[in-house]
């Protein structure tokens, strides 16, 4: 098996045990502050990784490229109300219009 | 749709008799955010073949793993070449509310065998969104929110995901179409909603700096997976 099977299998397997774990434990374990508070920020902290990463990342360098052209846009379009597929369209325009010329 | 209301009366999710909330109504809300959230899909679909995924495996993360930020993270950290276990490690980090949806959810479902296991599997951000929604007009109206989005996210998002796939796949080079740009794209999409005040947005700013600061150092997954350690800082103390 390789890499891309196991993340493939293994994410899924864990985030569908994740869910049903939900309907399983007793409210009060997670029901406490701390792990409420914890849990949403995890998804603000990640996300916002891989907004850097996708971005800026090249193998094990920095770079600044035409994505950051799109992402840029993606941005602009959020600020301004734009849904999500035209918002990724728009980043996806202006990156590949970059990359081409 | 029809198919999906038909599994809701099976089930017994929907009495049929106890006409207390308007059904028309829910559905349009829940197809109101089914239907635009599926087509997402299609955008996830072109990622992970841009990532380098078949589409078997593309169709496989939207089956199995069925949850958006997920399945996004998977295929963006191996397409930045990480390692499988930063991937299985981000991907299950941010399902984790998956699970607190799931217990904020089991006393209103009250899921008992087979229907625990579908249940659980359609618990994602929209179903369990649209379900609190409904809770004003009763809980026979959330449960049918729940089901009836739930259901609809996983039609449509393993429709489009399957177009997309199969879209990319025939195009070729991913940068000559801005794709390898959609990816970060999307996930800014994700965050964007919720930094709603200065102390998330300081996280995000965090979280951005440090992943740059450890590209170079690190192997790749690991700055994205580091970033969890602020979200348990400020997290840790109270507000």
């Amino acid at each position: 098996m390789n890499a891309l099977w196991t993340a493939t299998l293994i994410t899924s397997f864990i985030c569908f045990f994740l869910k049903l774990l939900g309907y399983s434990l007793p409210e009060s374990i997670l029901n406490r502050p701390v792990i409420q508070r914890i849990n949403s920020l995890i998804p603000i902290a990640l996300l916002s990784a891989l907004v850097a990463v996708q971005t800026f990342g090249a193998e094990k360098s920095v770079v600044i490229d035409h994505r950051l052209v799109g992402v840029l846009v993606a941005a602009i379009a959020l600020r301004f109300g734009a849904n999500f597929p035209s918002m990724m369209f728009l980043a996806a325009i202006a990156s590949a219009v970059t990359y081409n010329f | 749709m029809a198919m999906a209301r038909e599994f809701l009366r099976q089930n017994g999710c929907v009495s049929l008799d106890e006409g207390s909330f308007n059904k028309r109504a829910v559905l349009r809300d829940s197809l109101a955010v089914a239907i635009p959230v599926g087509t997402y899909g299609a955008a996830f679909g072109a990622a992970s073949i841009a990532a380098g995924f078949s589409v078997l495996q593309t169709c496989i993360l939207s089956l199995l793993l069925f949850s958006g930020a997920s399945q996004f993270a998977v295929v963006g950290v191996m397409g930045a070449g990480g390692s499988a276990l930063s991937a299985i490690a981000t991907g299950s980090l941010l399902g984790l509310r998956n699970g607190l949806y799931g217990m904020r959810m089991s006393p209103v479902l009250k899921l008992q065998g087979l229907k625990k296991i579908i249940g659980a599997q359609l618990t994602i951000d929209e179903s369990t969104g649209v379900a609190i929604g409904q809770e004003v007009r009763g809980v026979n109206a959330s449960r049918y929110g729940f089901w009836a989005t739930g259901i609809g996210v996983y039609v449509f998002w393993n429709l489009f995901t399957l177009l997309g796939a199969l879209g990319a796949q025939s195009i070729g080079d991913p940068s000559a179409w801005g794709l390898d740009a959609a990816v970060p794209a999307a996930f800014l999409g994700l965050v964007w909603p919720r930094l709603v005040d200065k102390k998330t947005k300081l996280i995000a700013l965090s979280a951005i700096a440090l992943a740059l600061i450890l590209i170079p150092i690190a192997p790749a997954g690991v700055p994205i997976i580091a970033t969890v350690a602020i979200a348990i800082i400020v997290g840790w103390k109270k507000p």
